[in-house]
């Protein structure tokens, strides 16, 4: 009796040991599974059709297409390979100026015909109209093919525009560079920063110093990140505004200052590490051929922990990347593609955060936001398991 | 001389670095506890939020963010102390052991946001508990086990393999030596472990975002399918889209100086007893 239950509490450990790679695999199968659903959705937004008259050679439009023409920007057939006829865009409301009332009968039953009467008399017409009044008995009336949304549209797709319409705008450049952008300045204001303080730790600082800064750093790190945001929003957004005569502080650089001081922990902490693990015959072999401490420093222990360095930088940036509230409540929010520093920008996670709230649930914006969720988990996901391998590698062959 | 010189310029910079991170920090508490502190009164922290949230004070957040810790503890310490358990005392150093670490640091590096995506999906949508304390739980809980898998697995590290041989050397088997031995000689340290991520727990706000965080809910919660305010979130709805920012700003500032004295409050404790109980 007493094997048995020694056996199943065994198993029980074995089992809570799997837990987090379950988890894992439990986050790749409900990530992908709501994200890679955005290319089921149509181009158009669910439950509408896009028609036209009968006598348009024009067959399908991408959603890149439909928004241009929507926002006038197309105002000829002939810019989309049709022929030259003026587009023009009616939107299914603009049917209840056209006819009165009584019209469309009791059940606006007659509805589809009165939109397709409208749709057949004009040759360059573009209606956007809901699916279930689609007045496909009528000869004249073409609806355009229902497009999914294609990868090339979600990763190649320079604007992020969800609550477009008739056509959402799903592309995440500006997201992803906004996200790169933000971080990369992050930590090369971090790095320096964070290697000198590092070596101070490491090398320089007196016992005394060092129960001091230790801890500083450490709390440093225990800073809420909401508190971070607020702090910016607060501080730093009036300063950067001020000091660099912007008309908004809220900025890419804002947010990049913000999360250079959430990476300094990470940063001085696994730097310290790796040069702390430096050997000490290879100082005092630098020391006993006459170099000086700071010689030896640079030429011998920053060398020496190189790999451990970078591994600090790589999960430096994973953090960065990963980073929400503070970067939200910084950047200003802008899904724009970042064309300066000094310019608000929007993030991966930023544009998790805000929008999830709104976008309806299994819809294609939600699915949007998964599959960016996706994007930025790989992303993250190879950043960690590099800094492993980096810091795992034989720390010698940098010299 | 000129290597002196290069020397002595280079450690000025370090020095001056150094006390840089420490200003920085000193910058970041002076600014909201000078700001903040004048917000706090029995009032602010013992009423709810009124007239749109411009009077009156946080006590749903602070009862809100109790519960949470409460509740990711409950799902975070026993699968972490067993998950632990397992990895230290039966695969000590095989390949499974090397491949759990490794989805543990994995899991670690996971931004917080994407919980909060695999949270609303997992448990608040295909589990249908809605926006719920169980659901944020849950989703904080996940956050942390690898926090807690990690400081559970170095506290058993130190108890010394002489205790555990000494157990079976006295005729018990392995269970009876963890239950008996390893765990009550680790517990101290699978505490500050604990501690550490509560404090980790009460200050994060994009998993909460969307599992169980209100925006205005003046009442207490009853059960654990009710939703609650959390400091955290709070600190943000009111910091960022309140109808009016400059009468609100006390309230943000206040909010915030309670909810960093409690992260603080919980570090410290955790380094205390990190220095009592032996190093980690």
């Amino acid at each position: 009796m007493r094997r048995f239950i020694e056996k199943i509490v065994e198993n029980i450990l074995r089992l809570s040991g799997a837990v987090t790679t379950i988890i894992i695999l439990l986050m790749v199968v409900f990530l992908f599974k709501e994200g890679f659903g955005l290319f089921n959705n149509p181009v158009v937004e669910r439950g509408h059709v896009l028609c036209v008259n009968a006598s348009n050679k024009i067959a399908y439009l991408n959603s890149k297409e439909i928004k241009l023409i929507f926002d006038g920007e197309i105002e000829n057939w002939n810019k989309l390979g049709g022929e030259d006829m003026a587009i023009e865009i009616f939107r299914f409301n603009e049917i209840f100026s056209r006819y009165s009332e009584e019209e469309f009968g009791n059940d606006y039953e007659k509805l589809p015909e009165k939109l397709g009467e409208v749709i057949s008399s004009t040759p360059g017409i573009i209606a956007f109209i809901p699916g279930q009044y689609m007045p496909s008995s009528m000869p004249k009336v073409k609806a355009l093919a229902d497009e999914k949304i294609g990868g090339a549209d979600f990763f190649g797709g320079k604007e992020w525009i969800p609550t477009s319409v008739p056509s959402p705008q799903f592309g995440v450049l500006p997201l992803v560079l906004g996200t790169l952008l933000v971080s990369f300045i992050a930590i090369l204001i971090a790095l320096p920063l964070g290697l000198g303080v590092a070596v101070y730790l490491s090398e320089l600082a007196k016992d005394r110093v060092r129960k001091i800064l230790k801890p500083a750093v450490e709390l440093l790190a225990g800073i809420p990140s909401v508190v971070y945001g607020f702090f910016g929003l607060v501080v730093l957004v009036p300063l950067v505004q001020r000091a660099l005569n912007l008309p908004v502080g809220e900025t890419a650089f804002t947010g990049s200052l913000v999360l250079a001081i959430m990476a300094l922990p990470t940063i001085i902490t696994v730097a310290e590490d790796a040069m702390r693990s430096t050997p000490s015959a290879m100082r005092e072999a630098s020391l006993a051929l006459g170099a000086t401490h700071w010689q030896t420093i640079y030429r011998v222990i920053i060398p020496y922990a190189s790999s451990g360095i970078s591994a600090a930088v790589i999960l430096g940036i994973g953090r960065a990347v990963g980073e929400t509230m503070a970067v939200l409540m910084v950047t200003g929010n802008a899904a724009v593609m970042p064309t300066s520093l000094f310019a608000p920008i929007r993030t991966i996670p930023a544009a998790i955060a805000a929008e999830l709230g709104e976008a309806p649930v299994g819809g294609a914006h939600y699915q949007a936001l998964f599959m960016l969720g996706c994007i930025l988990f790989i992303i993250t996901l190879v950043m960690s398991i590099a800094s492993e391998l980096i810091s795992k590698r034989d720390p010698g062959k940098g010299v | 001389m000129n290597k002196k010189l290069a020397q002595s310029i280079a450690f000025w910079i370090f020095r001056i670095l150094g006390i840089l991170v420490v200003g920085i920090l000193l910058w970041i508490l002076g600014f909201i506890i000078y700001n903040g502190i004048g917000a706090i009164s029995f009032e602010f922290l013992f009423s709810e939020p009124k007239e749109g949230m411009t009077k009156g004070g946080i006590f749903p957040a602070i009862v809100g963010t109790c519960c949470l810790i409460a509740g990711s503890m409950l799902v975070a310490f026993p699968i972490g102390v067993m998950s632990a358990i397992y990895l230290n005392e039966y695969t000590v150093n095989g390949k499974i052991a090397k491949f759990i670490r490794t989805m543990t640091n994995n899991l670690g590096g996971v931004p917080s946001v994407i919980f909060g995506l695999f949270g609303m999906a997992l448990f608040v949508n295909a589990m249908k508990w809605g926006d719920s304390i169980i659901a944020g739980s849950f989703t904080l809980g996940l956050l942390v086990l690898p926090l807690v898998i990690r400081t559970t697995e170095e506290a058993l590290k130190m108890v010394p393999d002489s205790f555990r041989t000494g157990s079976y050397a006295l005729g018990a088997n392995k269970l009876q030596t963890i239950r008996r031995v390893v765990l009550p000689t680790a517990f101290p340290n699978i505490l500050t472990g604990l501690i550490l991520a509560v404090g980790r727990v009460s200050g994060e706000t994009a998993p909460i975002l969307f599992t169980v965080a209100a925006y205005f809910l003046p009442k207490l919660p009853t059960g654990i399918f009710d939703q609650v305010m959390a400091l955290p979130y709070h600190l943000y709805v009111i910091s960022t889209s309140g109808t009016n920012l400059e009468a609100t700003r006390p309230m943000a500032y206040g909010t915030a100086l309670v909810l960093i004295t409690l992260v603080l409050c919980i570090n410290l404790l955790a380094a205390f007893l990190r220095r009592k109980f032996g190093k980690m």
